[in-house]
């Protein structure tokens, strides 16, 4: 067993990311992910991290190096957050389809404006259908271990496709929570070298990137999608090798006293473990209720959120971004569509809170239940959401 | 002769797209984007080779005797030949149906 040690959770991710002995990184500053690229600056600088660390100077520029790091079949390493994300979402793209793995951090937070350094998920659904895989975390723990699994994934020959790890800004990037390290033996046992397809090199000449006319676009177009969909086994399998070495197994949908429930509550990070907390002291109340939380996002787990929600007579998602003009949260408009005509289909409540970092408390879902449980009663319509604890509405 | 690029199914490409083969645009017909197809007046051609120079695609191939014509495979039919000819030997004429 690793050691445990007791860090503030951006600084074990860089510890991570060490481990998992990355070549490049490449980053540009922004809150609130900083703490992470910094503490991989003093890794590098102090002799600790074989790697180059390359300032860039816009996240534009730390995408696109790493585009051409992971094309000379080297290991990139960046993270961002919202302005970031939003000034890089070109390259973003453009990885995902030229299938250069890698992995990002992004520490979650609102999108302006109004500017807001706070956490929300309204960044992660600006690039939901970028074409990366996408994971969610909950804990220090969780962000650590998807490090090593984001590049077990991202490099696995039967995929070559870039891994965004989802961490929500400030409430998790900087709490100190204890974090159990992996042995060098165990890394090593789980994150082989990288051996990519293909790579630039002057002996062996590819073209990557290239332009595909109106003959040939939606084959490529096709190939990737099909990649992205194909690689959630190989997904599962990392999980439960990661599992079988440290001890910790996820899955696509983790759940919490959901098997008998006829409310489940469905949630996107660091929600998990406060909604957790609610569905205890709703349970001592006598309520039939659980959660599920939401770990992949992309690919989005089909079978696995049909199969979760099993006999379930209703859910209430918690969506922490805003789809303006739509009909719910990001997350609602997923499911309602994997459920639509699925036998019992459930009847589906849908709540956005917790923009900008506002609170959410335990009080707070247990509200959001009751309010759930009345509207199925007064108004059951389906494309029904409401916004929590908003002054005025 | 293998399949073009433009035969292939989605899950005979390359992973990302990516080419292997250099130079494989030589496979890509740009002839098919022309509407006009310049023609050379034999009795005016002095063989100065300013249309071979000036051929931005390289289509443009000397015959035998010296003259030049255009590889209709690759000439798009931009007409800059004809424009920079000194005996205005080249004529661009509508590709019929």
């Amino acid at each position: 067993m690793g050691k445990r040690i007791g860090l503030e959770v951006s600084l074990s991710a860089a510890e991570a990311v060490k481990m998992a002995d990355v070549d490049c990184i490449a980053a540009y500053p922004i809150t609130p992910q900083t703490h992470i690229v910094e503490h991989l600056s003093e890794l590098v600088n102090n002799g600790e991290l074989d790697a180059e660390f390359i300032p860039v100077e816009s996240e534009h520029s730390a995408m696109s190096v790493c585009a051409g790091i992971a094309a000379v079949g080297a290991r990139a390493f960046t993270c961002t957050s919202s302005q970031g994300l939003a000034l890089m979402n070109e390259i973003v793209h453009i990885v995902a389809s030229m299938r250069l793995p890698m992995v990002m951090i992004l520490a979650n937070r609102s999108l302006s404006a109004p500017i807001s350094i706070w956490n929300d998920h309204t960044d992660v659904m600006s690039i939901r259908d970028c074409g990366w895989i996408q994971v969610f975390v909950n804990n220090g723990q969780e962000v650590f271990d998807h490090v090593l699994f984001g590049y077990r994934v991202a490099e696995s020959e039967k995929v070559m496709l870039p891994v965004m790890i989802h961490v929500d800004g400030f409430i998790l990037t900087h709490v100190i929570e204890p974090v159990e390290f992996w042995e060098t033996e165990q890394v090593e046992r789980y994150l082989p070298e990288f051996k990519p397809v293909h790579a630039l090199h002057p002996d062996r000449p590819v073209t990557m990137g290239c332009i595909a006319g109106p003959s040939i676009f939606s084959e490529v177009k096709v190939a990737q999608d099909e990649a992205l969909i194909q690689s959630k086994s190989e997904i599962i399998s990392a999980w439960k090798e990661l599992g079988d070495i440290v001890g910790r197994y996820y899955k696509p949908i983790e759940g919490y006293k959901d098997e008998d429930a006829e409310t489940l509550f469905i949630t996107q990070g660091c929600f998990g473990e406060t909604v957790s907390l609610a569905v205890d002291a709703l349970r001592d109340e006598g309520k039939s209720v659980g959660l599920l939380m939401d770990r992949l996002w992309r690919p989005f787990p089909l079978e696995e959120f049909r199969q979760a929600v099993g006999n379930a007579k209703s859910l209430i998602v918690i969506d922490r971004a805003i789809s303006y003009g739509g009909q719910g949260g990001p997350l609602a408009l997923d499911l309602r569509s994997a459920l639509y005509k699925e036998k019992n289909e459930p009847t589906i409540t849908n709540f956005i809170c917790g923009l900008a970092s506002r609170d959410v408390t335990i009080d707070d879902f247990k509200n959001i239940y009751n309010r759930s449980m009345e509207k199925i009663k007064v108004n059951p319509r389906e494309e029904d959401f409401e916004y929590y604890g908003v002054r005025g509405k | 002769m293998a399949k073009t690029k433009t035969d292939l199914s989605w899950q005979e490409l390359e992973i990302g797209g990516i080419i292997t083969n250099p130079g494989n645009a030589a496979e890509y017909k740009t002839g098919d984007w022309r509407s006009l197809r310049p023609v050379w007046d034999t009795k005016r051609c002095v063989k100065c080779g300013a249309c071979y120079i000036f051929c931005p695609d390289a289509a443009i191939e000397e015959t035998e005797e010296g003259y030049f014509e255009a590889n209709l495979f690759y000439c798009k039919g931009c007409g800059i030949c004809a424009h920079e000819c000194p005996t205005q030997s080249i004529t661009m004429v509508e590709e019929e149906e």
